[in-house]
């Protein structure tokens, strides 16, 4: 039997849109939440748009961190988007403050008030290195769909691999090791987008 | 740079695109499916579909329609039209529609929105205002698509929305809306400078002018147009160099 990609169930996600995404790049992914399965995934991806609390709740509730973890420290490919971006990180300010997964060191931030919030649409992302796999074939400047009211800001900015402008420059995709995490939905982002997931199939036995 | 959104709206019933789309190479203008994916091979930024189906057995029409295209365009799908409660949010959402937009049940219940955005995030979910001129500087909000005054002020309503949670405005002049005269300015920028949330522009649009007038002068974040797409009048692409050209940041 192939291998299959995990898209984590958490309760919190537009999964479908994941799933359908994932399936058009020729994937074989499986929306799941059980540990057993995760385990046995070639990759994991974690979606999620919504609040940090309740993504972090839900996961603790289903008891997925530890695996989520344990694949992470083991070197399985990792992708987080938006959301699933955003709990990677120590922790956020989104209604008090809420600790993360503590993947990547660094905080997630609101963006300023004098913004229209969420930032929401399509905008362009500046490559910040060149060398990130999941960027081969995509030009700098390309456009892709946001939506989301809080940013990222990891200690180490040598993990940062592509920033957006929105009232001032912020992190839209990073890199450490084998995780991934992109502010944007490379599944609602056309072409440019199944590109990105594509590229971070690339490897992915 | 963030982009303005041009996003085309295809009204559907019982799984059919009603004002059938005048492509050359579409094989079957009523698939609202077919229609989709070309919009989206055209650079078209999002989708809305209305689904102006008034039977509720044939409702469950546009819930396939959905999913099959979800299967295959890979832009932000927004549903909206007789939308009730949670439940049918949390349907539309399952089945793959990115946003749901909540018009006449938002009005009866401000609570769903406060709900809604609770339980789905605010990012889907879209309140749809239809709004028609009292005065030179007051609009009132109607429901039931057009037909019942509510008797609450747009400018009031659309605050109330985006404290309640609303992730979005879909903003419809009803005096405008089918003249093709251009959208109402004064109404868009009022509310666009009212609320922190993005704000589409919708209802009037003849030419391509008046898609830049409502993102230029009426400060719009997007802009929604039927005809104009529909008809092959303009596509999507020359409707955004067009844009570009008078220095409106668009995706190409």
């Amino acid at each position: 039997m192939g291998k299959f990609i995990a898209i984590i169930d958490y309760g919190l996600g537009n999964l479908c849109s994941v799933n359908k995404a994932l399936e058009a790049v020729g994937a074989r992914p499986r929306v799941t939440s059980d540990s057993k399965e995760i385990d046995e995934a070639s990759a994991i991806v974690l979606p999620g748009v919504g609040a940090f609390k309740r993504a972090m709740d839900n996961l603790a509730r289903l008891k997925v961190i530890p695996t989520l973890l344990n694949a992470i420290q083991k070197g399985k490919p990792f992708m987080g988007i938006c959301l699933g971006l955003q709990i990677l990180f120590t922790e956020s300010e989104e209604h008090g403050f809420h600790k993360g997964l503590d993947v990547i060191r660094g905080k997630v931030n609101k963006f300023s008030s004098l913004l229209k919030i969420p930032h929401m649409g399509w905008n362009q992302i500046k490559i910040q290195n060149k060398k990130a796999r999941i960027f081969a074939g995509i030009q700098d400047g390309s456009y892709f769909y946001f939506v989301h009211s809080y940013y990222v800001e990891p200690e180490d900015k040598g993990i940062v691999v592509a920033t957006t402008e929105y009232g001032g420059e912020f992190v839209s995709a990073v890199n450490k090791k084998n995780v991934w995490g992109v502010q944007f939905h490379p599944e609602k982002s056309e072409r440019v987008g199944l590109k990105i997931l594509e590229n971070f199939l690339h490897d992915v036995s | 740079m963030l982009a303005k959104r041009i996003i085309p709206c295809l009204d559907v019933k019982a799984g059919r695109v009603v004002k059938g789309i005048n492509f050359l190479n579409l094989k079957d203008a009523g698939d609202p499916v077919e229609s989709a994916s070309v919009y989206s091979r055209e650079g078209a930024d999002e989708l809305v579909f209305l689904d102006i189906t008034a039977s509720v057995e044939k409702r469950k029409a546009i819930l396939e329609v959905v999913e099959k295209c979800a299967q295959q365009v890979f832009i932000p799908l927004t549903v909206g039209g007789g939308i009730r409660n949670l439940q049918d949010i949390r349907t539309l959402l399952k089945r793959g529609a990115d946003k749901v937009s909540i018009n006449t049940a938002a009005v009866e219940s401000p609570q769903l929105i406060k709900q809604a955005s609770e339980e789905f995030g605010s990012q889907c979910i879209v309140v749809a205002i239809d709004a028609k001129r009292e005065d030179r500087s007051h609009w009132q909000v109607y429901t039931y698509g057009g037909t019942r005054p509510t008797g609450l002020d747009v400018l009031d309503w659309a605050k109330k929305v985006a404290d309640l949670g609303a992730g979005e405005l879909l903003l419809t002049s009803m005096d405008k809306d089918g003249t093709k005269d251009g959208y109402d300015l004064e109404l868009t920028k009022g509310v666009s400078e009212a609320v922190n949330i993005p704000v589409i522009a919708s209802g009037g649009a003849g030419n391509l002018g008046h898609l830049y007038q409502a993102l230029a002068e009426g400060k719009a974040d997007a802009v929604l147009a039927a005809s104009i797409f529909h008809y092959g009048e303009f596509s999507i692409k020359e409707t955004k160099q067009y844009l570009r050209d008078k220095g409106i940041p668009v995706r190409m």
